[in-house]
């Protein structure tokens, strides 16, 4: 090893959703050349790469093995004059954005937060509310660098394309990425231009979405899944519906579609990327989030959106990460955690959307932030987990009695469409679904064999789910 | 792997004779489990258990034999059936503990049976737990379920020796729980009424009786809970507790 100060520490480890915590050793290379040595002299039980933390399940830790924390690879270099940025693959996609956004370029394809790091980004193949327009992030970096037990290796989709794809959406599984270039999007202002609509129901928001999407480069709807099945209650009140829901679909705005007085603030010389300005407490109780605070919270989610609004300008931050303002909100869920579920069907199986609703509602188990979005062709990465179609994701409070039995029928109903669970969410899937979701599983195993002949690349998710 | 509504894949029952064991492996391979070792002393009875789990769909199940009253021998026990587990599966997820003897009434006035039900009943299960701890940490992480008794909670005239041996391994185990904090290891005691199985037969019916598939559900919603203490029935939490407030002068008249 380089030097005495590079050190392993003994540390517990979780997901995002804060269940299943495992003890691993962590290293935090500095170099990349410290990296090409962890993975040389990894062992069993394993080694996995590790970012921010943002998997919601065990994808970046290891029971009893090496943890890689890659947050210390995070140089940024500058952006050429096609859009393109070399970065290493510890940079957060915040530090990542703030750095370039002033310069005129945006994140490609950006998830739900801006705190991943760009080689999380790659393994988990992310998508964001522009994947039916633009795909997922692997289709925007143009090459990246490799680390694995037989070598570091530069890859693109001419270049190796086995390797470059196999990892994108990978999980890790193929070696550490240590940096990547990244083709930026060219942005005018810090705004949007967003309409929004409310719908009663989920088959008028699905048909809304079918027909009109393509007209926008991003779109996503939030669903209510609380709520019962019919809107008439027992007594003729009539209660909310289960599968109400906002959509909001919009574009990048011009610097012309700002009213002149505020065109000054909206330059992106002067772009101003917010900080978190919430915190959550470290130790929040149990059961905060049950049956009745997130039907509240759903109800008052739903009356806050206007029921039709056409070209509002937002911010950016606003329609991106509206959970970014609030640091650590996993923990409101208490100490139990939580889970997410997030599924992809193809596009004729709009069934199994209302099935999963419907089901989650009639067994009375609280879903917080139902997000549903239609995806666009799939990546050439045999891991990678959009495809053509459906997808919705829901967040569940771990504890709901007969939670795990009602996701396993879920898992069957997913896997009988021909659909697909995503494993940088999934901390509980049936095994002996994987290949059924994942029928290209086997040429990733095949780049393995060749990468890392003595399957050292190993997650509590790939012994888990018996990806190796 | 253990996943995170905490069904295991691979299990060691310490005690994999007993009936509640029984129950408790059928509803966890019904879950996730594909790899049990089943620990105990009857080799016959090992072989008839082994052969439910595996009808039960159990890909692999293998044996290990100890005997309860060898105390120095419970380590060793562990230490093999966490062998034969790690061939199987590649590690442990679960330790399921339900090693134990009831004493009957007429039992109570000889020394020498009372030395057989504490080793059975607490001294061997805590070395073995110790050493099964051990190995969890090492791995990183793992679940221990130790089955106790709500007869542990208030002592009776009747059985009173083994439940004071239950009520020592119950403590035991809260100790062991608090031990284990932030290691990823966690420990779950079950504390079930009394159920109908082999170890009770003869006995009269009790309230707050259950039955070994009531227990077995108990233990799988356990799991994926996380509850510290799993009340099978839950409402004997509450009798429990109310036991408890009660003088022994009532408490002796109290029918059961």
């Amino acid at each position: 090893m380089p030097d005495a100060s590079f050190a392993p520490t003994a540390r517990l480890l979780c997901g995002w959703g804060r269940a299943g915590a495992t003890s691993g050793l962590v290293w935090t290379p500095r170099h990349d050349d410290e990296v090409a040595e962890l993975l040389s002299k990894a062992d069993d039980p394993g080694i996995i790469a590790r970012g921010l933390g943002r998997s919601y399940g065990d994808a970046a830790q290891s029971a009893g093995g090496t943890v890689v924390d890659t947050t210390l690879l995070d140089h940024v270099g500058g952006v050429d004059v096609h859009g393109e940025v070399e970065v290493g693959a510890g940079t957060s996609l915040d530090t990542l954005v703030r750095r370039t956004l002033p310069q005129g370029w945006f994140l490609p394809v950006t998830p739900g937060t801006r705190q991943v790091t760009v080689g999380g980004a790659i393994a988990a193949d992310v998508h964001g509310k522009n994947h039916h327009a633009d795909g997922g992030f692997a289709r925007h970096v143009t090459a990246m660098t490799v680390a694995t037990p037989t070598g570091v290796h530069r890859v693109s989709s001419t270049r190796d394309p086995e390797l470059f794809w196999a990892t994108a959406g990978g999980m890790g599984l193929t070696g550490i990425v240590t940096s990547a270039r990244i083709r930026m999007l060219a942005v005018s202002t810090d705004r949007m231009l967003v309409d929004t609509d409310r719908f009663f129901d989920l088959d008028a928001v699905m048909t809304a979405m079918e027909e009109g999407d393509a007209r926008y480069r991003y779109s996503v709807a939030w669903v209510d899944c609380s709520g019962s099945a019919e809107r008439t209650r027992p007594g003729g009140r009539r209660g909310p519906k289960v599968g109400r829901a906002v959509l909001t679909r919009g574009d990048h705005a011009g610097i012309e579609h700002v009213p002149a007085p505020e065109q000054p603030r909206a330059a992106l010389a002067a772009a101003r990327v917010p900080r978190p300005h919430l915190r959550v407490p470290r130790h929040v109780p149990g059961g905060l989030l049950n049956r009745l605070s997130i039907a509240a919270f759903n109800e008052a989610w739903f009356r806050r959106a206007p029921a039709r609004r056409k070209n509002e300008l937002q911010s950016m931050w606003k329609f991106f990460y509206p959970l970014d303002g609030v640091a650590e909100w996993n923990r409101l869920y208490g100490p139990l955690g939580f889970l997410q579920y997030q599924f992809a069907v193809p596009p004729g199986r709009g069934d199994v959307v209302r099935a999963a609703i419907g089901t989650l509602s009639s067994r009375r188990i609280p879903a917080f932030l139902a997000v549903l979005k239609r995806f666009g062709p799939s990546s050439p990465g045999p891991l990678s987990f959009p495809m053509p179609g459906w997808t919705l994701a829901l967040d569940i409070p771990i504890g709901s009695e007969g939670m795990g039995r009602c996701l396993d029928r879920l898992d069957e109903m997913v896997a009988e469409a021909g659909g697909r669970v995503y494993l940088a969410k999934d901390s509980r899937l049936r095994p002996d679904l994987v290949t059924t979701m994942y029928p290209r599983l086997e040429e990733l195993r095949a780049v393995r064999r060749r990468v890392d002949p003595r399957g050292v690349l190993r997650s509590d998710l790939s012994r888990r789910l018996d990806l190796g | 792997m253990i996943d995170a509504l905490g069904q295991p894949q691979s299990a060691v029952v310490l005690g994999g004779t007993s009936d509640l064991a029984g129950a408790i492996v059928q509803a966890l391979v019904r879950r996730r489990c594909r790899s049990v070792v089943l620990a105990g002393r009857d080799e016959q009875r090992l072989a008839a258990s082994a052969a439910t789990a595996s009808a039960a769909g159990a890909e692999h199940v293998s044996i290990v034999r100890f005997d309860a009253l060898d105390v120095g021998d419970a380590a060793r026990a562990v230490d093999d059936a966490f062998a034969a587990a790690l061939d199987a599966a590649g590690g442990v997820d679960l330790v399921l503990l339900a090693v134990g003897v009831l004493s009957r009434e007429r039992e109570e006035l000889d020394p020498a049976r009372t030395a057989e039900v504490v080793t059975a009943t607490y001294s061997w299960p805590a070395t073995a737990l110790t050493r099964a701890a051990a190995l969890l940490r090492e791995q990183g992480y793992g679940r221990i379920v130790v089955l106790s008794s709500v007869a542990a909670m208030r002592v009776r005239r009747q059985n009173f020796v083994y439940a004071s041996a239950k009520a020592g391994l119950d403590t035991f185990s809260v100790g062991l729980s608090e031990a284990l904090r932030g290691t990823g290891v966690a420990v779950q005691i079950v504390r079930p009424g009394r159920v109908p199985t082999k170890m009770t037969e003869g006995l009269p019916s009790a309230p707050m009786s259950s039955t070994p598939d009531a227990v077995a559900d108990a233990v799988v919603a356990g799991l994926e809970s996380g509850a510290p203490v799993i009340w099978v029935p839950p409402a004997a939490r509450w009798a429990m507790g109310l036991a408890r407030l009660v003088p022994q002068a009532l408490w002796r008249r109290v029918p059961g």
